[in-house]
């Protein structure tokens, strides 16, 4: 049982979560996952951690609600409970002092990104932060990105906030120019990671990805996240879920990620359609306090 | 009838144990057999022969007092009887379902020289069963707190004999798992049909009553490392029974095709999170309504996911084995009950291939005809790839039942831990002591992969010297050659 402290929206469709579990913001890392079941029909998704405070024992976590269990998540909020928050799992990224560090977050991979790139920054690199979205109310983390870059460009698809285009553009016009950059930190939807592979394959700039594959226990057991990179199978959950860009089979993962469209899509009708049975199953801290009480009482009376 | 002579008793046939028949579960998760009825189960003790040097002790990796729990049985005395097994196996109604037995206490049985066992097994799980089912498992009794704390790392087989075993001397054992539930490989390896998770869940209440506690959803070596456990959390002993978790893939071209699962995954989807009951349950398995499984392995495992891929509706469900049925190592029992329900067995016959259609789902196995040469090192014959065999067979799913490895997450992040060259974790046979003062382990991380009840065997040994560390705080050291 993880209570969920404090949740806001930072856009449409995404929400912040603050959840209470102190073993996992005590451990966690930059570039580390948890595992989520949010209750006991629910399936296990794999979500990265956004930030971990040891000190008051939380966790923070973004969520974008595309498929069921995300909605069904982002419909919860402070006094709700998660049944199960297992981590933190996977390698942490790997920070040190580069030079010149590109960030580059693509959606709501702007809040995975988040952390890697404070720590990059309190390591001593120069970090330029590239954010992108498809519209404006979509970027997330303008200001905390802000904080941590000593520049910060955003692009969105539209045009309607920053520059207009993709975040490759701004990347590619730097490399082309002769700009010094040591290392690239690329996390968001699989076709931009792609993109950002192929852009500095050319200029051979160590570029590095988070791979969001479909995962089950997280702990190298299933092997179900499994990435094709330099031609050998890996397992995101415990080799990963970062891997050198230039060596992932990109195609692989968009193709694996998309095994279970279908039942993907029953669930996400079945639950918009009628999300009580689900919203049912959440555990709330204030009904297990009662239930507290009420055994307690019972407890004297014997 | 308690009276009867050797000869009468051997004069009774071994009791058959009813199934379910073949047509109707076929096509669900109710469990294959049904347990003995009570007068089946007293004919089937009264062939005891009650030897004055019981063989069939010897062949219990827990060492069950089998005589005398079958005496127990054959007076009537069931209650009895079951805290008799309970001295030595905390998990009966478990091990009653899936022990190998014709290989380990039946075999010793006298009366397998010349007639059939004596049916242990049916009467293991007869006896856990009476007792469960007549709400007597609340009786045992907490021992009295030595204070001592021990921390267990894995709630499968291992772990569980292990919690019991300390607990009953006393001792606070918390057991982690990184699963949101407890059981491990009872849990998510091993199917409902023929371990139903009810029963899992039962056993684990009642060492839950005993005094064990049980921590799920944390992964040690991630969320808490060993030596946390010991510095700072207080634990006197740490016990790791994480299993072999890591699945073998055979490295061919296309295994990361959609619709190729390892078999670990394919049995934790249907048996941990209920996908055969999507989308009731939201974790969703590859639909195998009307469609073509092939599982390739020849164990256990390879059982259990073939006979659930029928169940969940495959058109054809089918073995792939590089060897012949004779080298199987599966439980002749699984076998046969595979082929009464309808799976195919295609034996000397390996994969080299998968291959997909354009959005990378499969739609077939390029297989190779073997041969087999001379025996390897496993004392099996060597299976030889016939060249220019090849063919293909049309499929949708295919499930690699080939085995798993050591899974290195503890070891990663306690590196005075040794290993031996494969990753298991070295450690004394005698004591399971490993390198590291303080720190025991036992069952597949050890072994590697191997049955459900060696891995009590090694939870109980463990207990045993994890015991008289705790009491007497004495640590000897082992050489890493004695370590297997």
């Amino acid at each position: 049982m993880f209570p969920i402290v404090a949740a806001d929206w930072l856009g449409p469709d995404v929400k912040r979560f603050c959840i209470r579990a102190p073993r996992i913001a005590r451990k966690q890392k930059p570039g580390q996952f948890v595992i989520v079941r949010i209750h006991e029909r629910g399936e296990r998704i794999p979500l990265t951690i956004a930030e971990g405070d040891a000190q008051t024992g939380t966790i923070t976590l973004i969520v974008q609600g595309v498929g069921k269990t995300t909605k069904l998540m982002n419909s919860l909020g402070a006094g709700d409970a998660i049944l199960d928050v297992v981590g933190p799992l996977g390698r942490p990224s790997e920070v040190q002092r580069y030079g010149t560090v590109v960030v580059i977050g693509g959606g709501v991979g702007t809040a995975i990104a988040y952390p890697t790139a404070r720590a990059m920054k309190e390591a001593g690199n120069r970090v330029v932060s590239i954010i992108g979205a498809r519209t404006k109310e979509l970027v997330i983390l303008e200001d905390e990105m802000q904080a941590v870059s000593d520049e910060l460009i955003v692009t969105t698809d539209d045009g309607s906030y920053g520059r207009q285009g993709l975040v490759t553009d701004p990347l590619r016009e730097r490399l082309e120019q002769g700009e010094q950059i040591d290392f690239v930190l690329a996390i968001g939807p699989i076709p931009m990671m792609a993109a950002v592979a192929e852009t500095t394959r050319p200029f051979q700039v160590r570029t590095v990805v988070s791979l969001n594959s479909i995962m089950v226990d997280g702990t190298g057991m299933c092997g179900g996240c499994r990435v094709l990179v330099g031609n050998e199978a890996k397992f995101a959950c415990v080799d990963g879920p970062e891997f050198d860009a230039h060596l992932v089979d990109f195609e692989v993962l968009a193709k694996r990620n998309a095994m279970y469209r279908p039942q993907e899509q029953e669930a996400l009708r079945r639950f918009e359609q009628n999300p009580q049975p689900d919203l049912e199953l959440v555990q709330h801290v204030c009904k297990l306090e009662e239930q507290c009480e009420r055994l307690a009482a019972t407890q004297k009376t014997e | 009838m308690e009276k009867l002579t050797p000869k009468e008793r051997m004069k009774i046939p071994r009791q058959k144990m009813p199934e379910q028949p073949p047509e109707a579960r076929r096509r669900n998760f109710e469990e294959v057999n049904l347990g003995l009825p009570l007068d089946v189960a007293r004919r089937e003790a009264l062939r005891c022969l009650q030897c004055a040097k019981p063989k069939c002790v010897d062949g219990c990796p827990v060492g069950v007092q089998v005589k005398e729990f079958i005496e127990l049985i054959v007076e009537g005395r069931f209650e009895e009887a079951a805290a008799k097994m309970r001295e030595d196996n905390v998990l009966p109604a478990i091990t009653g379902r899936v022990c190998p037995q014709e290989d380990q206490c039946e075999e010793q049985c006298v009366l397998a020289k010349r007639h059939d066992s004596l049916a242990i097994g049916y009467l293991e799980r007869f006896i856990a069963d009476y007792e469960r089912e007549h709400g007597l498992l609340d009786r045992y009794q907490r021992a009295t707190p030595t204070g001592k704390r021990v921390a267990i790392v894995g709630s499968g087989p291992a772990g569980l004999t292990a919690a019991g075993d300390l607990v009953q001397r006393g001792h606070d054992v918390t057991v982690f798992e990184a699963l949101h539930e407890p059981g491990g490989v009872l849990m998510y390896g091993i199917p409902e049909f023929r371990l139903p998770k009810k029963i899992v869940r039962q056993e684990v209440d009642n060492l839950r009553r005993m005094g064990v506690c049980f921590e799920v959803d944390t992964v040690v070596g991630q969320t808490v490392t060993i030596d946390e456990l010991l510095n700072e959390e207080g634990y006197g002993a740490v016990f790791i029974a994480t299993g072999a978790g890591l699945p073998k893939f055979m490295g061919i071209p296309g295994e990361h095709l959609a619709g190729v699962y390892s078999a670990n995954e394919f049995l934790t989807r249907v048996n941990l999170m209920r996908a055969d009951r999507f989308p009731e349950y939201d974790e969703p398995i590859f639909d195998c309504r009307d469609k073509d499984v092939a599982v390739i392995g020849g164990g256990n495992t390879a059982m259990d996911a073939v006979r659930t891929a029928l169940r969940l509706g495959a058109r054809r469900a089918m073995i792939l084995y590089r060897r012949t049925e004779k080298e199987m190592p599966a439980r002749i029992e699984e076998i046969h009950h595979a082929k009464e329900e309808g799976i195919e067995f295609h034996t000397l016959a390996v994969p080299v291939e998968f291959l997909g259609d354009e959005n990378g789902y499969l739609r077939a196995a390029r297989c190779i005809r073997m041969k087999l040469g001379e025996p390897d090192d496993s004392g099996r014959r060597r299976p030889i790839p016939i060249e220019g065999s090849e063919f293909d067979i049309p499929l949708q799913v295919a499930i690699v039942a080939l085995g798993t490895g050591a899974n290195p997450l503890v070891q990663l992040t306690t590196p005075d831990l040794k290993t031996n060259r494969w990753g298991y974790i070295a450690v004394d046979p005698e004591t399971m002591r490993t390198s590291k003062r303080g720190v025991f382990a036992g069952g597949d991380i050890v072994t590697g992969a191997a049955t459900v009840i060696l891995a009590m065997g090694a939870g109980r040994k463990a207990a045993a010297a994890i015991h008289e560390y705790l009491e007497t705080g004495q640590w000897a050291e082992f050489q890493m050659s004695e370590a297997r």
